[in-house]
Parts: C-alpha cells; sequence; structure tokens
C-alpha cells in the first residue's frame, strides 16, 4: 500500500478527532437556537476540553486500576473504529483490517469497560447508570448489526468500505430494505450517543440519567478524554450513516482533486446533519426509562423488518 | 403522465414495505386517534398501490376502484371512526393484554410465518408483484394479532378493518387486479359491519359503562 494511502488514513482520523468538538458544539449552538437559549459559540467544546485537560484527576478511594485504565480503552476504541470507517476515501489500508461486525464489536468492548469502570467506583449513581446502559444497549446493539447486515447483504460484503464502493456504482436503484436498515440506525444513533428520546446528559437529574451517570466519579483529563470520546462517538455514527446511506462524494482513489471534493461534501454532510439532529431533539420529549426499551425494540424491530423484506422482495 | 415502466415495481416494492411498516405501527400504537389515523394512512397507501397497478397494467376498472378505495378507506371510515370516537368519548391509553415489545416480537414471527407460507406461491405471480404475497398475508396475520391482543372494542374494530386492508392488498397488488363487482360487495360488506359495530359500541357502553371487552368474560347477576 502506497505512502498517500497512509497519508489519507492518517489524516481521515486526526480529522475525526479535530473536528469531533467542533460538531457537537454545532449541534449544541443549533438546540441552543431552536430553543430560544444564546448559544455558547463554535469553540465551546474545544474550552471544555482545555479546562478539563488542565485540571487535576481525582481518583475515588477505593477504585481500582480499571477506572484509571477505561479512559484510555474508550478513547483508544472509539479511535480505532474511525479508522475502519470510510469518511474521506475507500479502500484505506485500514479499511479491510476489520468488517462491520469487528466495528459493532470495539464499540462494545468501548461499553464493556464504560460499564465496568462505572461499577468500579461503588457509588449506587453510577452502578443505577451502569445497569440502566446495559439495560439500552442489549436491544440497541442487535438493531445496530441488523442495519449492517441489511447494507452487507445488498453489497455482498461485511467491510464498510466495499458496501460504500457498492452503493455509489447503485445509485440509480431503490432499495425498500434500505429505507428500514436508514431508520433503525437512526433510532440506534440516538439511542448509543445518550441523545434526548433516550437520554439526556446535560442535567443531572437522577431519574433520567443513564450515560451522565456513568461519569460522575471522573475528573480532569480523565474526565477530557470521556467527553471527547463521546464526541467522536457522535460524529463517528454520523459519518457511519453517511457511508450507509449518502456515500456519493466519498473518494474512491487517493487523488487532491477527489480528496478535496470529499472533504467539501463531507463537511457539508455534516452540516446538514446537525439540524436534523438537532430538531429531532427540540421536537420530542425525554422518554420515561420503562419506554426506552421499547424504543430500542422498535430500531430493531426496524432491522428485521428490512431483513425480512429484502429476502421476501429481493431488493 | 409517463412513468418509466421498469420504475414501478420498485415504487410498488417500497409501497408494500410501507404497508408491512404500518401494520407494526397499528399493533405497537398506544393511542385510539393515532390508530385511526394509521389505519387513515393504510388506506391511502393502499389506494395509492391500486392506482399504481392500474398504470402497470392498463386496466381502466382499476381507476376506479382506486379512487373507491381512497374514498372509501382513506377518508370515510377513518372520519366515522373518529366521528365515533368523540361521541362515545372515549379517553387514553389503548389496553393491551401484553407490553409493546413483546406483542411486536411475536408480530415479527408471524411475519416470518408468513412469508415462509408465501414463498413457495411467489413463483405462480407474476414477476413484478413477486414478493407482494408475502408481505399481505403478513399484514393480514399483524392485523389479526392485533385484534387478538387488544381488550377496547374500538381498537379491535380497527384491527378488523385493517385485516381488510390487507386482504385488499392481497388482491389488487398479488394478482394484479380483481373484477370490480367483487370488491365492491367487499367494501360495503365491510362498510356495513362497521356500522353494525358502531351501534354495538353504544350497547356495550351502555350496558358495561366501558368499552373494554374484558367486562364481557363475566356474568353479571343484577340486570
Amino acid at each position: 500500500m502506497s505512502w498517500a494511502a497512509w497519508g489519507m488514513q492518517s489524516l481521515q482520523v486526526l480529522l475525526a478527532l479535530a473536528i469531533a468538538p467542533l460538531f457537537a458544539a454545532w449541534l449544541q449552538m443549533l438546540r441552543a437556537l431552536l430553543q430560544n437559549r444564546r448559544p455558547a459559540g463554535l469553540g465551546q467544546g474545544y474550552r471544555d476540553l482545555r479546562r478539563l485537560f488542565a485540571k487535576e484527576s481525582l481518583l475515588p478511594e477505593d477504585s481500582s486500576w480499571l477506572f484509571r485504565f477505561s479512559p484510555y480503552v474508550l478513547f483508544g476504541t472509539k479511535v480505532m473504529a474511525t479508522t475502519l470507517v470510510p469518511i474521506l476515501a475507500v479502500n484505506l489500508p485500514l479499511a479491510r483490517a476489520a468488517d462491520v461486525i469487528a466495528l459493532v464489536g470495539l464499540l462494545a468492548v468501548a461499553r464493556i469497560f464504560q460499564v465496568l469502570a462505572a461499577m468500579d467506583t461503588g457509588t449506587p449513581f453510577a452502578d443505577l447508570g451502569a445497569h440502566r446502559e446495559m439495560l439500552v444497549s442489549a436491544l440497541a446493539e442487535p438493531a445496530l448489526l441488523t442495519a449492517f447486515f441489511i447494507a452487507s447483504l445488498l453489497a455482498g460484503s461485511s467491510s464498510l468500505s466495499t458496501i460504500v464502493a457498492h452503493t455509489q456504482v447503485e445509485i440509480t436503484s431503490l432499495h425498500p430494505s434500505m429505507v428500514f436498515a436508514a431508520a433503525a440506525f437512526f433510532l440506534v444513533l440516538l439511542i448509543e450517543n445518550a441523545r434526548i428520546p433516550v437520554d439526556n446528559p446535560a442535567t443531572h437529574l437522577e431519574l433520567t440519567m443513564i450515560h451522565e451517570a456513568m461519569l460522575l466519579e471522573y475528573s480532569g483529563r480523565h474526565l477530557a478524554l470521556l467527553e471527547w470520546g463521546a464526541q467522536l462517538k457522535l460524529l463517528l455514527y454520523v459519518a457511519m450513516g453517511i457511508a450507509l446511506f449518502f456515500p456519493w462524494g466519498i473518494a474512491d482513489h487517493v487523488g487532491l482533486v477527489a480528496v478535496m471534493l470529499a472533504l467539501a461534501a463531507f463537511f457539508g454532510k455534516l452540516f446538514l446533519a446537525a439540524p436534523i439532529l438537532a430538531l429531532v431533539e427540540t421536537l420530542l420529549a425525554k422518554k420515561r426509562l420503562f419506554r426506552v426499551p421499547e424504543f430500542a425494540a422498535s430500531a430493531f424491530l426496524f432491522g428485521v423488518i428490512g431483513l425480512l423484506t429484502h429476502f421476501m422482495l429481493g431488493a | 403522465m409517463h412513468l418509466p415502466t421498469e420504475s414501478l415495481p420498485a415504487i410498488l416494492k417500497f409501497l408494500a414495505a410501507w404497508m408491512l411498516l404500518l401494520s407494526f405501527a397499528l399493533l405497537a400504537q398506544r393511542r385510539l386517534l393515532s390508530l385511526i389515523y394509521l389505519l387513515a394512512w393504510q388506506g391511502v397507501t393502499l389506494a395509492l398501490s391500486t392506482a399504481l397497478v392500474a398504470l402497470l397494467t392498463g386496466d381502466r376498472l382499476l381507476w376506479v376502484s382506486a379512487s373507491l378505495t381512497l374514498l372509501l378507506k382513506g377518508l370515510l371510515i377513518p372520519t366515522l371512526l373518529h366521528r365515533l370516537l368523540r361521541r362515545l368519548n372515549v379517553r387514553g391509553d389503548v389496553e393491551m393484554t401484553l407490553n409493546v415489545a413483546g406483542g411486536q416480537l411475536i408480530g415479527i414471527v408471524l411475519v416470518i410465518f408468513a412469508f415462509a407460507l408465501a414463498a413457495p406461491l411467489a413463483g405462480a405471480l407474476p414477476a413484478a408483484t413477486h414478493g407482494m404475497l408475502g408481505i399481505a398475508l403478513a399484514a393480514f396475520l399483524l392485523a389479526f394479532w392485533m385484534m387478538i391482543s387488544r381488550r377496547k372494542a374500538i381498537s379491535e374494530v380497527v384491527g378488523f378493518l385493517a385485516m381488510d386492508n390487507a386482504l385488499f392488498f392481497a388482491a389488487t397488488s398479488a394478482t394484479l387486479g380483481m373484477p370490480l363487482i367483487v370488491e365492491l360487495g367487499i367494501a360495503l360488506d365491510a362498510l356495513i359491519g362497521f356500522v353494525i359495530l358502531g351501534v354495538f359500541f353504544f350497547h356495550i357502553r351502555e350496558n358495561f359503562e366501558s368499552l373494554d371487552l374484558h367486562w364481557l368474560e363475566h356474568l353479571r347477576e343484577d340486570r
């Protein structure tokens, strides 16, 4: 594999790392505007991270090595997952290292470490958050897998890069099963990134919190890494959605013009994706926790209907 | 209007998938009012698919049938149901015998069963509507399951009408149209059945002060 391809690969990861706080801030800004609040500005994500990195990291008294180890595992797995998703170009060197199933597995590793670290602190809130996280993700993960399976069945390969290359060629045909896959994926995106109908990380309300409860004991650089990881995860999910359902513009070879076009297309799609997310989060109300498994079950249902229609209608 | 003929079956497949999704939405819906809207959407989908089949086959009578479907199933019956709901002053959630997630999982099993049942028959159908019979059968079974798993009389009637919709869908899409006279007969039957059930609603409520059919299972001695 040529140096250009490796350079492209690292550029892609660095780009994702760099703009993840920006995207989160852009989303936050749109939400604030929609709710008639004054937005904090696009630099807020970076300011928060800088502040947290400068602060001292405190550890709970009875915590073990797991607590200190987990933020790095979480951040590392998410960076690794970012290498597998074709953000700017397909057929990059690491794309063939793992397929979509491994990608879901990587995200599952991150989740398990987060849950273990939360339980390691021994505080009841973190335990509660860990329990809720497992409750919801047990249904969200198969939904994500079925959405991926539909795309893989259509493309005949489980590698995300091949799926993107295949979808780019087949622009003309309509696939009902892909519509269901997109619906399932969107619901999973909301669930996994602690967005509003499922979870609201902006509040510290014991009745509602899932994700935030697990982070309560973290501070300083650990918290910074976790926050950055969460922002990266959101960007990663949006990038996966773009790659699966709107892959047009992603470069099929490493060339200056193609990469510049891919960059422009990616930024354009991110720019458009944020208002959709912000609108959904503003219009929907936070669900009660008992309704959340139902929400996750409907994501799984979309995935299964998509698979079934694929087999029945052959499209 | 001139559409490329090869894209028509693709749109028809989309409508079929949409029909299946609406059936699941009916199964999952808690509120009676939204249930009626979903039923209306199902009627509109049915009319659209009939119109598409008319476009595909060039059968003039199917246009009549499509507009009849739109008027009857998309507008008239939902409006009547809506008015009935207001006159009965029914409020609150639909009573279910099983929780939503469990009901939907059973729904998935039903869909798989329907697809397996329809798979051997699919070869005998026109190529354009290959998988449609399975979806229609699945929608039929889902509506049936909805009738079984609900307690309130109105949601059971909605299930009955959804069953009727699924039958129509099977007839028009899977076999590319059916005789208008048969369709008229079935449509009128459904409408009359609906009117009779509407009368029954008032009787049930007069006797039990509720539309919950759960009460019908008990003997009452004081009347």
